[in-house]
């Protein structure tokens, strides 16, 4: 089949501010194939499709359309020329129903009262013109009937509306018919709220082609889906393709690259580096293209040393806000020297858990153990004052470095002073804690480090218009008497941040809203790890990182591991989960659907695990 | 076919940074255009007869004889109210009743005088109308933190009310007080400090200083200011290194309210001719909300900030009773909010980059879109 050019971007450039998302790209994108766009995060890829699809307008260059040359200045030009980009966050109305999100924004065709009183009219003179002299009869009947419909225009209008307007019932079922013919396995008359994020994806997809599309771009459709989603979506991708569609998709995940395109167009840094044809290339090139320079994509999973339960979660159970129960019932153990992956279409209680680790979300039942690797280390008075001290020695949990029971009776606050600094009283065994009730504050203050990367980094553990200074101050900022803040001790951390995890920023007072995704990251892990954690939750740590950034943080979890740290890892890249973890815990509906190990597990394994309940609950709908 | 669009003309892009410098210098071609159009202003309701006067009039009325003491006494009260409004602005906490705050501590301090007057010291007096001026200023702004850490009211529309309250409150009292049912108590004989170095009004000056320092101190360098700062960026973040988000609400509109006290206390007794109305803050409380704002919640900022609006209001108050334009006070109210409508305007090109495109396919970035 002939591949005619659809599209054909020249010299395309696009700057905001300083940033240059895009420099001079040319491209060309063919009916009847798949296109990837590779690149990392930032590296230009969506910014270029959006000026394709009318959401940006380009500082420099041509568009042709079909070889002519097209002005996109909104996205109903881009529908105009049947360009429809499915985005990475979906645009839909979440208390519609599939239906009305796909059909919303269609016009009524277009019925003017004027317009019509005026054919009206042409056909009154017409009647009038064509008659004899002697028909008087024949022309009351013509004036009759011209006021007739005139008065009856108003009318027939609001008909129209009406039908058009609450009479889409007939529209919704051939919507589904359409669907159905195309092989999507979705229901229009569910609600949007009710859908999971492959549906919904899917409704995006269907709107886009209801309204006639025939170039698509989906900019990173597989980030949310499970293995077999991602199976189900390819085979769409590929009807289209013999469709004659052309269809481009956004991504950085190499092996989907390979599985479904059929040329890469490859940017970085904003520059088009290089479009081949995917069966003349391979992974390694890929990434070589992709980053620039030569990278070795491989993570060193040592076997863990002794692992010892240091957080025991029994029975644990979070409400959400809207009060349904987020964690359900959840039991089972973090070891030090450990990295557990946790599995799971996102929103499947993640954040709950974490964040009900954490103190943040109150915890409906259960208990959240710790055990603070205490034995033979001296006790401090960073998180301990005097009397706490004395009350544990009382208790009998100290010893002195040969051995004996520390007794502090009788002994003066100096003396005691002087022990405690000298490192002269040690625990016996580990610190045993209840975690449950504890605020966020009173967790950190009792010296166990919840190390928390929250999702949402710019909203929650980091602020925005905060310098990067200032930001490290988040966690420390309280120590000391002075009413004032000391931020000598925070800019030398940022600094050592900076230098360490090579952060591009412009200075340690850039606030840190200006950096880029992955910056930002680095910023909030460096900070997170500098506390010498003992337990270090990281959710989604990598998301919107570059390949280099990505590695750097594995690594970096790795050596927490290393140093006996119990590491929390929440991922949705199960290749990265599988490479990372010792073990995969994966979560489904707020229930553990399963526990793997990492170096045995297969990636479809987790994949079912992670919709095992939602089948299980068809099942026994069905069966009733 | 598809039919061929123009391109746009007009072109906003987005900028990343700017220089220091080129900010400002777009700010201060926004306030010398403020001063132009309220000059035109001004010849068109002349009738075409003043331009040139209009300025020279200002000037006048700004800084002529003694009048400069009168403007420094403006320019210390509005300035005390827009410090009083930044520490909840920047904790994103919609503070509208600094005019009713400042009322209350205006009250106290009317109050002690009233009661008090001529049975203590003049010094200790002035002492007691300090610390209840400061309470009352306190409990009014604390009321609507309270509800809204207890019940999460809504901190805009409570602020608003609570302004009404203290008038019609003030009011109700200055008829009980009032010996022949005038509704004016007239001046009160004691606590006025306005003279005690010899200068009227340059006290305030003095207190009002020293207060911009600790406020500035306060949210740069303290911990709490730091806190504040935290919870008006990110409630979640807040949260999540463990601030106590409501505890924080509630300080710091005390603090608020403590400051807009002792603003009410040096509008009784740092005025020479102490007395209360109603009236006495007179949309201070407001002003100062637009002051805060346009100085970025910089009290060294503000500084001049307060002081080129004060410098407009008095100036083009005389400006008005000069050239015999209608009601003083309707005059400068328009050329305040011309001064205010274009400043906050020209923040729009310190954002963004306007370009023209003069000629298609010929890209010409007109970069500096607020400097024509």
């Amino acid at each position: 089949m002939e591949k005619s050019v659809a599209i054909e971007l020249k010299g395309i450039t696009k700057r905001f501010g300083e940033v240059t998302a895009n420099k001079d790209v040319n491209l060309d994108i063919k009916r009847g194939e798949v296109l990837s766009i590779l690149g990392e995060n930032g590296s230009g890829k969506t910014t270029l499709m959006n000026m394709i699809s009318g959401i940006y307008y380009p500082d420099e260059g041509k568009i042709y359309a079909n070889g002519q040359e097209v002005v996109i200045r909104s996205p109903k030009d881009a529908f105009d020329l049947k360009i429809g980009m499915i985005h990475q966050h979906f645009k839909l109305i979440d208390l519609f129903t599939a239906a009305d999100n796909i059909l919303l924004g269609e016009k009524m065709p277009t019925f003017s009262i004027k317009e019509e009183a005026k054919k009206a009219e042409i056909n009154l003179e017409s009647v009038m013109i064509t008659a004899d002299g002697d028909s008087k009869k024949k022309y009351d009947k013509a004036f009759a009937g011209y006021y007739r419909k005139l008065i009856s225009l108003p009318f027939v209008k609001l008909g129209k509306i009406i039908k058009f307007n609450h009479l889409a019932r007939k529209r919704a079922e051939n919507l589904q018919k359409i669907a159905d013919k195309y092989g999507f396995e979705i229901d229009l008359k569910k609600k949007i709220y009710d859908m999971s994020v492959s549906e919904k994806q899917t409704v995006e997809i269907i709107k886009v082609l209801y309204k006639g599309a025939d170039i698509l771009i989906l900019d990173e459709p597989t980030a949310v889906l499970t293995p077999q989603e991602i199976r189900k979506l390819f085979d769409v991708l590929r009807k289209m393709r013999e469709d004659g569609k052309a269809v481009v998709i956004i991504t950085h995940k190499l092996n989907e690259v390979m599985e479904i395109s059929d040329r890469v167009a490859v940017l970085r840094k904003g520059e088009h580096i290089a479009t081949v044809n995917t069966a003349e290339t391979n992974e390694q090139e890929l990434t070589d293209m992709m980053v620039g320079k030569k990278v070795e994509l491989n993570i060193d999973r040592k076997t863990p040393v002794d692992p010892k339960p240091r957080l025991i979660i029994e029975h644990m159970t979070v409400r959400n806000k809207e009060g349904q129960k987020a964690i359900d019932d959840v039991s089972f153990t973090i070891n030090g020297g450990e990295i557990l992956g946790i599995a799971g279409i996102s929103g499947n209680g993640q954040k709950e858990l974490l964040e009900g680790i954490a103190g943040l979300q109150k915890v409906e039942s259960g208990d959240i153990i710790f055990h603070n690797p205490k034995k033979n280390k001296p006790v401090t008075f960073f998180h301990k004052d005097l009397k706490k001290i004395k009350k544990m020695a009382e208790e009998g949990f100290f010893h002195y470095p040969d051995g004996s029971k520390v007794d502090l009776k009788g002994k003066k606050k100096k003396e005691i002073v002087k022990l405690v600094n000298d490192e002269q009283i040690l625990f016996y065994e580990d610190e045993v804690i209840n975690l449950r009730h504890k605020t966020p504050r009173q967790i950190q203050e009792l010296g166990i480090k919840l190390s928390f990367v929250p999702e949402d980094r710019l909203n929650m553990g980091l602020v925005g218009n905060m310098s990067i200074v200032d930001n490290m101050m988040l966690r420390s900022y309280r120590k000391g008497k002075s009413i004032f803040v000391n931020r000598k001790r925070p800019k030398n951390l940022a600094d050592h941040i900076i230098d360490e995890l090579e952060v591009v920023t412009p200075s340690d007072q850039t606030p840190v809203r200006r950096l880029s995704g992955g910056n930002v990251q680095k910023v909030l892990v460096g900070r997170e790890i500098s506390s010498s954690p003992k337990v270090l939750m990281a959710a989604y740590p990598v998301r919107g990182l570059d390949i280099n950034s990505s590695y750097l943080i594995y690594n970096l979890l790795n050596q927490q591991k290393e140093k006996n740290v119990a590491v929390v890892y929440v991922g949705e890249d199960l290749d990265v989960l599988l490479e990372l973890c010792d073990r995969i815990l994966v979560l489904c509906g707020g229930k553990i659907s399963g526990i793997v190990d990492g170096r045995t597990a297969k990636k479809d394994e987790i994949g079912l695990l992670m919709t095992k309940l939602s089948n299980e609950e068809d099942e026994t709908e069905v069966n009733a | 076919m598809h039919t061929k669009k123009r391109e746009p003309f007009i072109h906003i892009m987005k900028r990343a940074d700017m220089p220091a410098w080129k900010m400002w210098l777009i700010r201060a071609v926004a306030v010398l255009i403020a001063f132009l159009v309220s000059g035109l202003v001004c010849l068109i309701l002349t009738k075409g007869q003043h331009f040139g006067g209009f300025y020279s009039e200002m000037i006048k009325g700004a800084f002529h004889g003694t009048r400069i003491y009168s403007l420094l006494q403006s320019w210390a009260m509005l300035l005390c109210v827009s410090l009083a409004v930044t520490p909840a602005f920047k904790m994103k906490f919609w503070n509208i009743g600094a005019e009713g705050q400042t009322l209350m501590g205006a009250f106290a301090s009317a109050i002690v005088i009233w009661y008090l007057g001529g049975k203590v010291a003049g010094s200790l007096l002035i002492i007691i109308m300090l610390l209840v001026s400061l309470v009352f200023g306190a409990i009014w702004g604390v009321i609507p933190a309270l509800l809204k850490a207890k019940w999460n009211t809504n901190e805009t529309l409570f602020t608003l009310m609570m302004n009404y309250i203290a008038t019609h409150l003030v009011l109700f009292t200055i008829n009980q007080w009032a010996p022949d049912g005038s509704s004016k108590i007239g001046i009160l004989k004691y606590g006025s400090f306005s003279s005690i170095l010899g200068q009227k009004y340059i006290i305030n000056v003095v207190i009002v200083t020293v207060l911009t320092a600790i406020v500035f101190v306060y949210l740069r360098f303290s911990k709490h200011g730091y806190e504040l700062d935290v919870v008006g960026e990110s409630v979640n973040t807040a949260k999540y290194v463990g601030i106590n988000v409501k505890k924080v609400i509630i300080r710091t509109m005390i603090l608020s309210g403590a400051i807009c006290g002792i603003a009410g206390f040096l509008l009784v007794g740092g005025s020479p001719t102490p007395t209360l109305n109603a009236d006495l803050v007179g949309g201070r409380g407001f002003t100062a909300i637009l002051v805060s704002w346009l100085s970025q919640f910089n009290p060294i900022i503000m500084i001049f900030v307060t002081f080129l609006v004060v410098f407009m209001q008095r100036g083009s108050s005389q400006a008005a009773s000069t050239f015999n334009i209608g009601d003083s006070e309707a005059f400068n109210g328009v050329i305040v909010g011309i001064f205010f409508l274009l400043v906050i305007a020209s923040e729009f090109f310190v954002r963004y980059k306007v370009v023209i495109k003069l000629k298609k396919d010929k890209i010409k970035a007109v970069r500096e879109g607020g400097a024509k």
